[in-house]
């Protein structure tokens, strides 16, 4: 933040609040690479270390919860200062919950692993799991490297994830109807996908936040939005 | 729901443009210098003061920000080596016009201090004084009327309307700068200079300050200089920042202490100044 504060202490305590951030971002880039690399390759112990660090991901977030709270009742931040704090408490509560759904993925690979999963079945998933990884890992580096114009264009790059999440449960779709056997398998692997899915809007979230707080205006309400799932769904 | 959108919608945008159009200047200082000997200490501040609006001047120390204050009811005249330059107009009027009565003036742009400075005489007196050699009331009950009404507009009376009679001086801190702020009030001001009101009370007597400033806001424009933010945050719809003698910025308060424009100013608000 270029200059230090008179009360050397204050800056500490931003410092600790953005490691936190920095942290959590880590830890999210780990578990969805984790979980996404256990479900393609029926991994049980790395699916287990992930729902593991899903306890370490929620512990971090109630610390940067306290020490935001803290900060806010003794320094009352003003300015980018404000803006930092309740901006960290904001990604941190979208940094938890893409813990959350990398669980939600990790607790699936035993069942999926279970039934019968053709490798061609789960491809697709594999390219927009690596699309969202991107994203994930992207958002921290941009907002840590306090790039604003690259959080905006990373905020539209999530139009892709909806692109391919659109057309991977139109693959599922097919192999159900192809051969019924595959219903399991396929309907956890949308789910999986749906997962991935919502972790890339909450990368969205992330960054029109980051962005918030490093320029100190909102981007514009409207963003691409490429979900046809949701019009067209139950077509059948 | 949705038929009510559009009509209350319609209803918001005319509301704000509402709120433009009343959004009349009460004064304008226009390059206004301040000298004392030959040490300037104010540089060409060009600043409006809002009508029916609290506008806070901030500012660290020896920034300039209570010599322009000074300047707004020509408080400086006091001052054998200060002189002022430029212009500051009260409706348009030019303040410094050599046929404006400074007495006048004053009754017009009130001030409170620092420091509450009840006079050593009763409650009622501290009120009434003001109206009387003003001429503001004929009769007994009329200033029995101005005197009371002030000190509710001030939020006081109903501490000291059994103890009217009973010296100023021996009320709390709190209760003496409202008492001063029911003694500005009493000449029907419009407008109401405060030079850091609160840096002497305690967190609930500033807090009642802050709420009284808030009600004034309805009848007076109020122009108040802190040194905490966050008071100005609170009580302020239009906040200055002064540095050096120079005016920084000014703008609408709720930008000011979330997205200030200037370095210096996110510096001093932050808590980054040198």
């Amino acid at each position: 933040m270029g200059e230090h504060h008179t009360v050397a202490s204050f800056d500490e305590d931003l410092g600790a609040i953005s490691k936190l951030i920095s942290d959590m971002g880590e830890l999210a880039g780990s578990m969805v690479g984790g979980a996404t690399k256990a479900l393609l390759n029926s991994d049980n112990a790395l699916a287990q270390r992930v729902v593991s660090d899903d306890a370490i991901m929620d512990a971090r977030q109630r610390e940067l919860d306290d020490r935001a709270i803290t900060l806010i009742a003794k320094r009352q931040p003003m300015a980018n200062d404000l803006r930092a704090v309740v901006g960290s408490i904001r990604m941190a509560g979208d940094l938890e919950r893409i813990g959350d759904l990398a669980k939600n993925i990790a607790k699936r690979v035993g069942t999926v692993g279970l039934s019968v999963t053709p490798r061609d079945l789960s491809h697709s998933i594999d390219v927009m799991a690596q699309l969202v990884l991107v994203q994930v890992q992207g958002v921290i580096e941009e907002y840590a490297a306090a790039d604003a114009a690259a959080l905006a264009k990373l905020r539209n790059d999530d139009e892709r994830i909806d692109v391919k999440y659109t057309s991977v449960f139109r693959e599922l779709l097919t192999y159900m109807m192809e051969d019924p056997r595959n219903i399991t398998a396929c309907t956890h692997l949308l789910f999986c996908a749906k997962n991935l899915e919502r972790i890339g809007d909450h990368v969205t979230n992330i960054a029109e936040n980051a962005y918030y707080v490093l320029t100190g205006s909102q981007l514009p309400a409207n963003r691409p939005k490429q979900d046809e799932t949701a019009m067209s769904a139950p077509a059948a | 729901m949705n038929i009510m959108t559009e009509q209350s919608l319609e209803n918001a945008v005319g509301d704000k443009m509402n709120a433009k159009s009343n959004e009349v200047i009460k004064m304008r200082g226009d390059k206004v210098g301040v000298f004392y000997g030959d040490k300037q200490a104010l540089f060409d501040v060009n600043l409006d003061v809002r009508l029916n609006q609290v506008t806070a001047l901030i500012g660290p120390s020896g920034c300039g920000k209570s010599t322009f204050l000074r300047c707004l009811n020509r408080m400086n005249d006091t001052i054998d080596s200060a002189r002022v330059t430029g212009k500051i107009t009260l409706d348009e009027e030019d303040i410094y016009d050599k046929n404006i009565d400074v007495v006048e003036l004053r009754a017009r742009v009130g001030m409170v201090f620092q420091k509450p400075n009840p006079f050593p005489k009763s409650i009622y007196e501290n009120v009434a004084y003001g109206p009387r050699i003003h001429g503001l009331a004929k009769r007994k009950t009329d200033m029995d009327q101005i005197v009371e009404s002030s000190l509710k507009k001030a939020a006081i009376w109903n501490e000291v309307k059994d103890r009217l009679q009973e010296p100023g001086t021996g009320l709390s801190g709190g209760q003496q700068q409202r008492l001063c702020i029911a003694r500005a009030i009493a000449v029907s001001p419009e407008v109401i200079l405060m030079d850091e009101p609160c840096s002497a009370l305690d967190p609930i007597a500033t807090a009642r300050v802050e709420e009284l400033i808030d009600e004034l806001r309805q009848n007076y424009t109020i122009v108040i200089v802190t040194h905490s933010m966050q008071q100005a945050a609170r009580v302020s719809q239009r906040t200055a920042m002064f540095h050096l003698g120079y005016l920084v910025e000014e703008g609408a308060t709720d930008k000011m202490f979330t997205n200030p424009d200037d370095k210096r100013t996110q510096d001093y608000i932050t808590g980054r100044f040198g």
